[in-house]
């Protein structure tokens, strides 16, 4: 019947329309985006189904202690969210009790305390301004959001990590730029933070740069996304009740108009 | 229609006095519906259904958040990060715009294939089009609300067409800013704003359906419902096909939010706004790249601005366009090839939208915009003069006609 | 051709049919499963939660003295007790108590006594941590508003106020570090 045929070609409108929708669009915006693209690494976040490496979060955590926090901050993150990481209450509060946060005490005067696990994470300088001027002028950014506002998200990360080359011959670097290969413009404030064992891990992985740039990259991910496993996690399931019901329905739907359908074939 | 018979007592006390229930039922239940609507008939529900969304997470949303420079990018991320559940809310309302864009898009390209705009439905077509208008002011200004890069320099974009103005450009967008450029005064109004319209849109979707009610849906084959025998009661024959609509709409929809949140966002917007640093790259939501395509496509400033609006403003007067009779596009042979024309010219003005305005994308953007006006101020009105109309169906219970062709006929055909 | 009523009367029957009615019913628990997020979202946030407990360094605290920190947007009050109120407030009666507890019922540690500073009347803070403050006849709290008087345990012992002073869950992390919450 004419109502049948109508669902059978309106089904490949609705394909075509999602199709085009799903993936000419991205197809858009990389090509809006930037022309450089980086090495894809295998991502234990990635997927479905991915979740955080534990391990590689906690040497992540490491390398940004050891590394990066001198410049760059994180104050989007509490100490408390490192629990995350599978540290406990106490490895919180001792990790957070290293450093030392501003607060006023009863006299409203400044004081110096040990952070609490219920502090952000403390940033090295007061202000962005402070962080420019004690950087040449280059500002470092907070990293809290770094691989949620990247395009390319952890892989720009790791190519940018690893990305330092020496400049070709006919490329001028004035001082206090360093070559990136990865990065835009090829010009870069930062000098090449990893080297061969930089830190030395806990778990007596080797640190190649490229092990630390993975670690950090990872750890900075699940700073970017800490809901990431939730949202996977409840995802699946509300994806699995929705096609139950997806299903129920067009069954039930097919026999309410069971009588509708087969009077109209009759009449013709 | 009889008086439906209500056994609850108390329902009936009521309803002798405040006929809610009668109007429930003449409305919901028993109202007649063509009994041919293909699935483009379920993107109305699911509209309201994402309107309905996009108010309640909206409200939730604003129980959490600061509308305050110093604090919204961060009330943002404290959303995202503490507050219970705040991130499948935040993700809801943020993809939810996405998706409420996506079906209205389809819904309104449904109206243009079957002709849905005309007699006697034009103040429903009109009203439509109205709701469009407010979706893309209340999505702009929600847009800026997160106070990330892309929301404070496309609040300094869009705000700044209006400088096109002659004489008074100036002073309107000062007073649209409540000071000097997109700032503190900016955030709060948009906020008040974003807030409101939604129930501004509320208001014209009641008249939309209050109009949609009067004639009733139109249907695929556009002729008008002769009797009972061409309609069922919208309850239980398209309740169903409506659910089993949203249940593939929330499918899609929930693959977005929990597998794909930041897919149809921008990376810039997750670093906080910094009025002394542009992004390289500013580009709208996707669902405005075709308007923005539009804009930059005519090399001058004011230009730009009347075009864009121009793009919406035809479709007000879409009704008095288009002069065939026949509603269907299913016997509008040459009509029906350049409805197609017309989805890949705004697929394609959307592409542009997201390039660089240079080179080629600049000449593209040009034929693109031009024939998006050609189809509707000339082609529309030309049309019927030229093209030669299949013949239409004595009634949508007998779709056969002797001796014509008709898609409902030859599919019969098929069958046996 | 058909007519509304024998359509209306099909449509009756596909009413009562199992797959209908568990297709809507499992719509339903959908839309239900959806609105706890939104009812949850009201509950204190995670930063909030971690502010819910607070670490108070006794060790500056003389005998006799008395803090008051807040917690969870309250008073407490936390008094270093003389040997000679600690006696008073082990050794009183019961008897004619309006909230009858033992004094090693409320604290645990004699030395230190921990209570939430809002007098179970109507709210007020009571007077007597600072060491001009009116103590009241029993030499603990006094509340000003309506005349509450608690004793060095925090009892109520005369006045309006139904129960004693609430003690909070606490517990010592070391001799002088208490952990409220």
């Amino acid at each position: 019947m004419f109502f049948q045929s109508n669902i059978n070609r309106n089904k490949y409108f609705l394909q075509n329309i999602i199709f085009l929708f799903f993936f000419i669009f991205p197809n858009i915006s990389f090509a809006a985006g930037d022309a450089i693209s980086y090495p894809k690494n295998d991502w234990s976040f990635s997927g479905i189904m991915g979740t955080y490496d534990r391990a590689s979060q906690q040497r992540g955590l490491q390398v940004y202690q050891e590394v990066c926090s001198g410049c760059h901050g994180l104050r989007l993150v509490a100490y408390r969210n490192l629990k995350a990481l599978g540290y406990n209450d106490e490895e919180v509060k001792a990790f957070a009790a290293e450093k030392s946060v501003q607060d006023i005490n009863e006299d409203g005067e400044t004081i110096e305390r040990p952070a609490r696990s219920s502090d952000k994470f403390v940033s090295p300088y007061p202000n962005d301004l402070a962080a420019r001027a004690g950087n040449g002028g280059a500002y470092p950014p907070d990293l809290s959001l770094i691989v949620k506002s990247r395009s390319g998200g952890a892989d720009y990360l790791h190519a940018l990590l690893t990305g330092y080359k020496d400049a070709p011959s006919n490329k001028n670097v004035p001082d206090g730029m360093y070559f990136n290969s990865y990065y835009q413009g090829n010009l870069i404030g930062m000098p090449q933070p990893l080297y061969e064992d930089g830190v030395t891990y806990a778990d007596g992985t080797k640190a190649t740069p490229a092990q630390m740039a993975k670690d950090v990259a990872t750890f900075l991910a699940w700073a970017s996304e800490p809901e990431l496993e939730d949202r996977k996690r409840i995802g699946i399931s509300v994806i699995c009740f929705l096609l139950v019901l997806t299903i129920l329905s067009y069954f039930a739907m097919r026999q309410i108009w069971a009588p509708i359908k087969s009077r109209a074939k009759k009449t013709s | 229609m009889s008086k439906p018979k209500f056994k609850n007592p108390v329902v009936k006390w009521i309803d002798y006095r405040l006929p809610i229930f009668t109007f429930m039922d003449h409305e919901l239940n028993h109202y007649p519906t063509p009994k041919n609507l293909n699935y483009f008939w379920n993107f109305g529900s699911l509209a309201g259904i994402a309107l309905v969304t996009m108010i309640i997470t909206g409200i939730v949303l604003s129980m959490n958040y600061t509308p305050h420079v110093d604090y919204a990018f961060d009330s943002v991320e404290r959303i995202m990060r503490d507050v219970n559940h705040g991130w499948l809310i935040r993700y809801i309302h943020m993809n939810g715009a996405s998706f409420f864009f996506i079906v209205v898009f389809i819904h309104i390209f449904r109206g243009l294939y079957y002709g849905s705009y005309k007699a006697p439905r034009e103040l429903l077509w009109i009203l439509g089009v109205l709701i469009l208008l407010l979706m893309m002011a209340t999505a702009f200004m929600g847009y800026v609300l997160p106070w990330g890069q892309m929301s404070f320099w496309g609040a300094t974009v869009i705000t700044n067409l209006f400088s096109a103005i002659p004489v008074v450009g100036e002073s309107i967008v000062t007073w649209l800013w409540g000071g000097f450029s997109v700032d503190n005064s900016t955030l709060n109004r948009f906020f008040s704003l974003h807030f409101v319209l939604p129930f501004v849109i509320v208001g014209v979707v009641i008249l939309h359906l209050v109009a949609l009610h009067r004639f009733g849906s139109n249907n695929p084959i556009g002729i008008d419902v002769k009797g009972t025998q061409d309609t069922l009661p919208f309850h239980p024959y398209y309740t169903i096909k409506d659910l089993f609509g949203l249940g593939i709409f929330l499918t899609l929809f929930a693959a977005a939010v929990f597998f794909f949140p930041n897919f149809m966002g921008h990376p810039d917007n997750y670093i906080e706004a910094n009025p002394m640093v542009t992004p390289a790259h500013i580009v709208p939501e996707w669902y405005f790249l075709p308007f923005y395509a539009i804009l930059r496509a005519i090399p001058d400033k004011l230009g730009g601005v009347l075009f864009m609006f121009g793009s919406i403003a035809v479709l007000f007067i879409l009704p008095w366009l288009d002069r065939s009779p026949v509603r269907s596009s299913q016997f509008r042979p040459i009509f029906k090839i350049f409805f197609w024309v017309l989805v890949l010219d705004c697929f394609l003005l959307g592409y542009l939208g997201a390039m660089p305005a240079e080179g080629i994308y600049v000449i593209l953007s040009r034929i693109a915009t031009a024939y998006y006006f050609f189809h509707f101020l000339i082609l529309f009105p030309l049309l019927p003069y030229i093209e030669k109309t299949k013949p239409l169906p004595i009634s949508i219970s007998q779709p056969v006609l002797s001796g014509s062709y008709t898609a409902a006929s030859s599919a019969a055909r098929e069958k046996k | 051709m058909s007519t509304k009523s024998d359509l209306k009367s099909e449509q009756d029957e596909g009413k009562r049919d199992f797959l209908i009615v568990s297709t809507y019913a499992l719509a339903g628990v959908g839309a239900a499963a959806f609105v706890w997020p939104l009812i949850d979202q009201m509950n204190p946030a995670a930063d909030t939660l971690a502010l819910a407990s607070t670490e108070i360094d006794l060790s500056s605290l003389e005998e006799g003295q008395a803090i008051t920190v807040k917690w969870r947007g309250k008073p407490v009050f936390v008094r270093h007790r003389t040997a000679d109120e600690i006696k008073q407030a082990q050794e009183v009666s019961l008897e004619g108590m309006r909230d009858p507890q033992t004094d090693s019922e409320r604290v645990t540690k004699e030395k230190y006594i921990v209570l939430v500073g809002v007098c179970t009347h109507l709210g007020c803070v009571p007077l007597g941590q600072k060491s001009g403050d009116v103590k009241g006849q029993y030499g603990g709290w006094f509340c000003p508003c309506h005349g509450s008087h608690y004793d060095h345990s925090g009892r109520i012992r005369k006045g309006p106020a139904p129960t004693n002073l609430e003690v909070p869950s606490y517990k010592f992390l070391s001799d002088t570090v208490i952990k409220i919450g």
